[in-house]
């Protein structure tokens, strides 16, 4: 269960610079639209590629990987339901680093994803770990600290995002 | 009318450190006429292929990105076209394989043998449309496709061709990955 606390997107802004990426891929989500979607559009540090659809994303990030660019992939979790093709073919079976950041959409942020109301939130961890992808929820600032220590490691990793930051 | 693999045969003889990025019936061909560690053959979705050529293009804007695509694969992620157009990567070049058949998958037509490709990237905005269905066209122009700013695009209009014998255990080989990178990313 998380506790009512502050997320600030200018923080996970930051944290996201600080881990050297340079480019955010990105299919608009209510969750983290006002507090990091819009900011990352202003900042002139960040590219931010608008695609179509979410599992373009994908593509572009592994492209990217291959010249030694870490992007972040900015995308609501049905987005992400509707491209686990590409992230199984893509980030776990060609092992290559993907980072997404996944709005929880209408999820209630005082409890945790496995105990959400919402079906499609419900399912998003254990598909996860079905997946062996790595995952960690962004719900505070306190957890901010896990976006630079998973672009530490070579492996893809979703940040699950269950408050809007502000 | 044209058949990929003489195309292929003839935009090979252009090809030199570019990234080629190409899938299913394309790759096949390819890779059997230009084998060569540039050969960038692993997309992992179906659909992904001018996807991953734009990342490449990104990375390494210093350097040209030719994407070798069916028809099938990008009626798969047609708002690819939008994307790419929007980015406007100048060394992106983007070359349809238009035999109105998922190949690879049994022989089966595709939605719409009229959609006409070209018009759609037009719209989107690429910098340069061309559509090619004779041989001799494609050989006088391929040098200045490959050659100009991009967004680059052209439907190559080809017939089926011959069964083909898809050996993904090599197309999708971890150590071509890696050796990809390793080419792709020296200066």
């Amino acid at each position: 269960m998380q506790t009512s606390a502050a997320l600030t997107g200018s923080r996970i802004i930051a944290a996201i610079k600080a881990s050297g990426i340079e480019y955010v891929l990105s299919v608009p989500d209510i969750v983290t639209s006002a507090g990091l979607l819009a900011p990352i559009a202003r900042d002139k540090e960040l590219k931010l590629i608008r695609v179509c659809k979410e599992d373009e994303c994908v593509g572009i990030a592994c492209g990217l990987a291959y010249c030694d660019e870490r992007a972040l992939i900015l995308i609501q979790h049905t987005g992400f339901l509707d491209s686990i093709n590409a992230i199984r073919g893509i980030a776990v079976e060609y092992q290559q680093p993907i980072c997404m950041m996944v709005g929880l959409l209408l999820h209630d942020p005082d409890l945790a994803p496995r105990e959400s109301n919402r079906y499609g939130v419900r399912i998003m961890e254990p598909i996860l770990d079905g997946m062996g992808i790595a995952h960690h929820l962004i719900g505070a600032d306190a957890d901010i600290a896990k976006i630079e220590a998973a672009y530490r490691e070579p492996h893809p990793v979703a940040f699950l995002i269950g408050r809007s930051p502000s | 009318m044209m058949k990929r693999d003489e195309c292929f045969r003839v935009l090979a003889r252009h090809i030199t450190d570019e990234a080629v990025v190409a899938t299913y019936s394309s790759a096949v061909d390819w890779v059997e006429i230009a084998p060569r560690v540039l050969n960038y053959t692993s997309i992992g979705a179906m659909g992904l292929d001018s996807s991953h050529g734009l990342g490449l293009a990104l990375g390494r804007s210093d350097r040209r990105v030719v994407v070798l695509q069916g028809d099938g694969s990008l009626l798969m992620n047609l708002g690819s076209l939008v994307t790419i157009a929007e980015v406007a990567p100048k060394n992106f070049v983007h070359l349809v394989a238009q035999n109105n058949t998922y190949e690879a998958n049994g022989g089966h037509p595709i939605p719409d043998p009229q959609v006409d490709f070209a018009a759609m990237a037009r719209a989107a905005g690429y910098a340069a449309i061309y559509d090619f269905s004779d041989l001799g066209v494609f050989t006088q122009q391929v040098a200045h496709v490959l050659e100009q700013d991009g967004p680059v695009f052209a439907t190559l209009h080809i017939e089926p061709s011959k069964p083909l014998i898809y050996d993904y255990a090599s197309l999708y080989d971890p150590a071509k990955r890696v050796a990809f990178k390793a080419a792709w990313m020296r200066r």
